[in-house]
């Protein structure tokens, strides 16, 4: 058995270590929200955070996380950074055929955990690992800077917490 | 697990009307109003149908006794918004608030559900907005005015002395008003109007405004259900290797190494491919790696490229079926100067996000089917077929779809997974690899086309394409294929929107050996308007005329057009100076319904790579139910031209696909898109179709830019950068 610790709650799994935590969230778990696309880190779909950190949850075996704190979709919304690119992204209507935007939005939240005011080269580097096929790029950018200033008006209303 | 429910209309206690009406009305089971309404087949008219046939509802409307309306119909939600603009076509002529509204998708059935321009039950073509506007309408239309009659008649006023607002009549004079939900009973006792009062474009107040959709919250929190995330209870996972060449067969498959990987727990070896069943889709997939498959390749096992490329070269030295001919253009290209050019563009995947998959439990005595697909029926027919059942013992639990783009309007991987299920005990996820969906795909065809024209005094005279290619609807929808004649192969190239006199436009289809073909986004347009806004910049360029110009002077017949022409080039800035290695390029297009025309501008560095830097396009598309939703698919349809253009070439060696991946099959990410700039045109016009319109634009508002930058004339796709770097920078 291998513990994880997804979204806040230590979940138990029979699956051999060498396991791509992806598989084991869709199809042990049943968490669904993280979603499969190429299986070689080359299109972002799968991307959930390890303490926070983006990453391709295609490539990344159980028996490597230990317990570090795994944040899928499902929870990211908990996190003062997901929450306000969640909202950004509703306010822009980012969203198209959705598949590929859980993956958008863990990574755009990770940056903005880590950079509460991205320029547009800083957003390159972080989003460039995430695929779109229907093409929502333009409201990306557009939403994640939004998120930004919705992220800083509500660290300012709480009285100036900057925790991620 | 958590399902998304298959709805199904509502038994109704029907009031007979005559059979030319088109609505019919009734009691909901229940309580509650009930609406049938027809939509008038174009594609019926077309193929030669008579319309005049008995009344058949394909849509129906439910209004509940708490005021709630409840609207079931065919089309699938896939990214375009259509959920959300249809919805609101209703609400307006309902006068309800858009929030009363729900969508609920219908289930297989072709006789209730047919697409009315296509004909059978299909999202696909730009046809939503286009085949429901005026029947919508209408049917809400009525029910507001049976409504109003109900609520008149009780309080013993003219009808024409009420409203209605939001759900409820109000009578101005006395202030007394009532909500829908407590006249729906009442209301369904009442006879339809014989032509209902519509809207008109000054009173709308839903219509042309932006609505959030209503779709996205799931989207945005992981909980929206896409078909690869149906998990019935105690489903297996399965990936699976069909042969690596198209008609190939499975000689013996040696699977000593894949039983022994934990959690595999059947190998399914079919004529035509191998599956492994397992606890998960990891196992499964290094199952599958763990086979050892020998393969006899069949009669495409030398197929290359280069063998199709011939193939339709020669094809394209004959005479083909006429598309549209005007005038004498072998009389005029013989006397006058002639300019002359072929072009050609690849086969192309989908690579839609979400990979192919599909959920199938075959029982006893049924089988059930968990996908997402645009073709709802012909899911359920084609299972029936493999496994005998009949159709209704064959349900069909549609999904959200994670790009269609013309894919999911195929069954082929419906039907391996359900070949593969009934070898399976229980339910089983089949799900495709990426190097799956990507090698044995159908494909966007290769064309071939070859032009001629003539000019005299800035104008064309004469102009003759002939296009060679595959014909997708010979295969997809065969009574559409009439007299040797693919008319999707030729759109874009007969509806040629300028003015000249000797016109000629030729089809031969040509089917290529070894590879299926099947629509992709933009579908003919795709091709036929990157060839033909191509070469009238090479006739605009031999006339010495300026790109702009010489298209206005001769879109006389096509004011919409030139209306979008003339806003597109004075918010593009066009004719001001650009920096040296950049260059704008215009393209315009009359196609689905929609005028567009765009200016691209990319900068083209010595190495001849490219920098997409802005796309501004300017849109006619008739009366705009959902003004965002129309720029968001104008954003992304240039987006994913953009990439076909850019990226995208699908090439066979040995009968294999060599491209696999997103590494050597390459999307276009965030750090290349350009700004994009959408402006739309005020029209009363009915709607035109909306969610293909941009990529047709990419490609040849690109090429045309980069001729700007370079002077080298790219007549073929994807860009050739080794050309481009051998160009002189303008």
């Amino acid at each position: 058995m291998i513990e994880l610790r997804i979204n806040g709650q230590l979940r138990s799994v029979d699956v051999p270590a060498n396991v791509p935590l992806l598989w084991v969230l869709r199809d042990v778990l049943g968490l669904t929200g993280t979603k499969f696309g190429c299986g070689i880190a080359q299109c972002g779909a799968c991307t959930v955070h390890l303490n926070g950190n983006a990453v391709r949850s295609c490539v990344l075996p159980i028996g490597s996380i230990g317990n570090r704190a795994i944040t899928t979709i499902e929870g990211v919304g908990a996190t003062p950074a997901g929450a306000s690119v969640q909202k950004a992204w509703l306010d822009a209507e980012v969203v198209q055929c959705g598949y590929c935007q859980s993956g958008q939005i863990m990574s755009a939240s990770a940056l903005l955990a880590t950079t509460p005011h991205p320029t547009d080269s800083d957003i390159d580097a972080a989003m460039a690992g995430n695929i779109c096929r229907c093409g929502t790029y333009v409201r990306i950018r557009a939403a994640i800077k939004n998120a930004a200033q919705i992220r800083a008006a509500r660290a300012k209303d709480a009285g100036g917490a900057t925790d991620a | 697990m958590p399902e998304r429910p298959t709805p199904r209309p509502p038994t109704t206690r029907r009031i007979p009307i005559s059979r030319r009406d088109f609505l019919k009305v009734g009691a909901a089971a229940g309580g509650g109003l009930f609406l049938e309404f027809a939509v008038p087949s174009a594609a019926a008219a077309k193929v030669g149908v008579a319309s005049d046939v008995a009344f058949s509802p394909n849509a129906f409307i439910r209004i509940d006794r708490r005021g709630g309306v409840t609207l079931t119909m065919p089309q699938v939600e896939m990214g375009q918004g259509v959920y959300t603009s249809i919805a609101m076509i209703l609400a307006e002529e309902l006068d309800v608030r858009l929030e009363s509204v729900t969508l609920e998708a219908a289930p297989p059935n072709d006789a209730l559900y047919s697409n009315p321009v296509l004909g059978f039950q299909v999202t696909g073509g730009s046809t939503s907005i286009r085949a429901f506007w005026m029947p919508l309408r209408r049917a809400g239309a009525s029910a507001r005015t049976m409504l109003i009659g109900a609520a008149a008649a009780g309080w013993n006023v003219s009808p024409a002395s009420c409203g209605a607002t939001d759900g409820e009549v109000v009578h101005s004079a006395s202030g007394r008003r009532l909500p829908y939900g407590s006249l729906v009973d009442r209301a369904a006792q009442r006879k339809p109007p014989e032509s209902p009062t519509l809207k008109t474009p000054k009173e709308f107040r839903l219509i042309g405004t932006t609505a959030h959709r209503l779709d996205t919250p799931d989207k945005v929190t992981g909980k929206a259900l896409f078909g690869i995330d149906a998990l019935p209870p105690d489903v297996k996972f399965a990936t699976l290797m069909a042969s690596p060449v198209l008609g190939g067969k499975v000689i013996r498959v040696d699977d000593v190494a894949a039983r022994a990987i934990p959690g595999v727990r059947q190998i399914v070896v079919l004529d035509d491919l191998v599956a492994v069943v397992a606890d998960h889709t990891w196992a499964a997939k290094q199952g599958l790696d763990a086979l050892n498959i020998a393969w006899d390749d069949g009669p495409n096992a030398h197929v290359t490229t280069e063998v199709i490329f011939d193939q339709l070269k020669s094809a394209s030295e004959r005479a083909g079926v006429v598309a549209k001919s005007v005038g004498d253009v072998a009389k005029e290209l013989g006397g006058a100067e002639r300019v002359e050019a072929t072009y050609h563009v690849p086969f192309l995947a989908h690579a839609p996000m979400e990979p192919m998959n599909c959920t199938v439990h075959v029982r006893a005595d049924g089988c059930e089917i968990w996908v997402g697909n645009q073709v709802v029926t012909r899911a359920q027919a084609v299972a029936a077929k493999i496994t005998g059942f009949p159709k209704d013992k064959v349900i069909v639990h549609n999904h959200l779809i994670g790009g269609g783009f013309g894919r999911r309007l195929e069954v082929d991987g419906i039907a391996k997974s359900v070949r593969i299920a009934q070898k399976v005990d229980g339910p089983v996820k089949v799900i495709w690899t990426r190097e799956e969906d990507i090698q044995k795909a159908l494909y966007r065809p290769f064309y071939f086309d070859r032009l001629e024209a003539s000019l005299s005094d800035a104008k064309i005279t004469a102009w003759k394409h002939r296009v060679a290619g595959s014909s997708i609807l010979a295969r997809w929808a065969p009574p559409a294929f009439v007299n040797g004649l693919d008319s999707d192969a030729v759109e874009g190239a007969v509806n040629f929107p300028y003015e000249v006199p000797n016109f000629h436009v030729e089809y031969v289809r040509q089917e290529p050996s070894g590879i299926q073909t099947c629509f992709w986004r933009g579908v003919g347009p795709t091709h036929n308007i990157f060839v033909v806004e191509s070469f009238i910049d090479e006739l605009a360029h031999k006339a010495g005329k300026d790109a702009v110009s010489f298209r206005r002077n001769q879109l006389g017949r096509a004011p919409r057009l030139l209306a979008c022409l003339d806003l597109v080039a004075s918010k593009a800035g066009w004719g001001e100076a650009l920096p040296k290695r950049v260059g704008r390029g215009v393209a315009v297009q009359d196609v689905f319904g929609s005028y567009l025309a765009t200016v691209a501008e990319a900068e083209v560095d010595e190495h001849g790579e490219v920098t997409v830097k802005r796309f501004v396009c300017a849109v006619d598309c008739g009366i705009v139910v959902n003004p965002d939703t129309v720029v968001a698919q104008i954003e992304g349809g240039i987006i994913f031209g953009l990439t076909a253009a850019l990226h995208s070439e699908i090439t066979l060696a040995k009968g294999r696909v060599q491209q696999s991946n997103f590494n050597n099959y390459r999307m276009m990410r965030i750090n290349e898109a350009p700004k994009i700039e959408v402006h739309l045109i005020q029209s009363d016009e009915a709607p035109g179709g909306i969610g293909e319109p941009g990529t047709v634009a990419a490609a040849p508002a690109l090429a045309n830019a980069l001729f700007a930058a370079t002077g080298v004339r790219l007549r073929k796709l994807p860009i050739d950068r080794q050309a481009l770097a051998a160009g002189k920078a303008a």
